[in-house]
């Protein structure tokens, strides 16, 4: 088994509304110098030793992400 | 006409989507998320609500239920798809209808009777509406801004397959106000605003939705 952690963060060129409202949010709770904050999401996988590179590449393009507005990164994490 | 109304684990506007369909004469066919055939029906209309709790993104679940499979197969066919609200997301994640729909841009749900311009009558579903016309239904949803890049935009505008398109305002932060498109071939249609809540003054803010399933009556019936 290895953990598989797949990243899917909104396209830079898709308006992120909720990145913007916790950005407003920091000054507010007294936290300055935050200049953008964006959110996406974390997918941590436990994966069977035979699933390959292009197999979770396929999940990550067709399920976790949809590649119309988010970019997606696929990292192995070595036990 | 027989016109299937598919319910997913959550879909909440399932009843008013069939009681449009009779409004117009048709008859409501229920269709299960699970179920694999579409039980010979003419058209399929993907309601609005919830599915799957929207969870991972809205659609992007129901995507992959058994119906959708055949809902896929009978659109490549010509079969009359619509998607409304939650419908329209589950159909741009089966790349049945192109681009995404995301976060309204000021994070709001919006729920309030909006005024929208059929821009394209020429649609299986749009047929009884002059062009240009303006009609005013109910819009709710919290994801409707509508997402596409440069490219399908063009395309989308080029074709003239913007068919509805937000009057008064964006509510959502839609890309060019697009309301609702469709597909090339003018058989698929998904919009964000709920015409089946307004077919019947006394239930809704006017009867302006009627018309999408009147259309439908006609498309099928010539067809």
């Amino acid at each position: 088994m290895a953990r598989v952690v797949v990243d899917v963060m909104p396209k830079p060129e898709i308006l992120d509304p909720q990145g913007q409202a916790v950005a407003n949010a920091l000054p507010r709770l007294g936290f300055d110098g935050i200049t953008s904050v964006r959110q996406g999401k974390h997918f941590e996988l436990e994966v069977a030793d035979d699933v390959d590179d292009a197999a979770l590449a396929k999940i990550a393009e067709t399920f976790l992400a949809n590649p119309v507005i988010e970019d997606w990164v696929v990292t192995r994490i070595d036990a | 006409m027989r016109v299937g109304v598919i319910t997913f684990p959550g879909t909440l506007d399932d009843v008013d989507a069939a009681r449009a369909v009779r409004h117009a004469d048709g008859e409501a066919v229920a269709l299960w998320h699970a179920d694999h055939d579409l039980k010979n029906v003419d058209a399929v209309i993907v309601p609005g609500g919830f599915s799957y709790g929207d969870y991972l993104r809205a659609g992007a679940i129901a995507r992959f239920a058994p119906v959708m499979r055949e809902v896929v197969e009978a659109a490549g066919k010509g079969m009359p798809v619509l998607g409304i609200c939650n419908g329209f997301q589950v159909l741009c994640e089966a790349h049945l209808l192109p681009g995404a729909l995301t976060r309204n841009d000021r994070l709001h749900f919006v729920c309030r009777d909006q005024w929208l311009r059929v821009e394209n009558n020429e649609t299986a579903w749009t047929s009884r509406y002059d062009r240009n016309a303006e009609i005013l239904v109910p819009l709710k949803s919290g994801e409707g801004g509508y997402q596409a890049d440069e490219s399908t935009l063009a395309e989308l505008e080029g074709e003239g397959r913007v068919v509805f398109r937000y009057v008064g305002g964006n509510p959502n932060g839609s890309r060019n106000e697009i309301a609702g498109i469709t597909s090339a071939n003018g058989r698929i249609v998904g919009l964000m605003p709920h015409p089946e809540h307004a077919i019947d003054a006394l239930t809704g803010p006017t009867d302006d939705g009627l018309g999408i399933f009147l259309s439908l009556l006609d498309a099928v019936v010539s067809a």
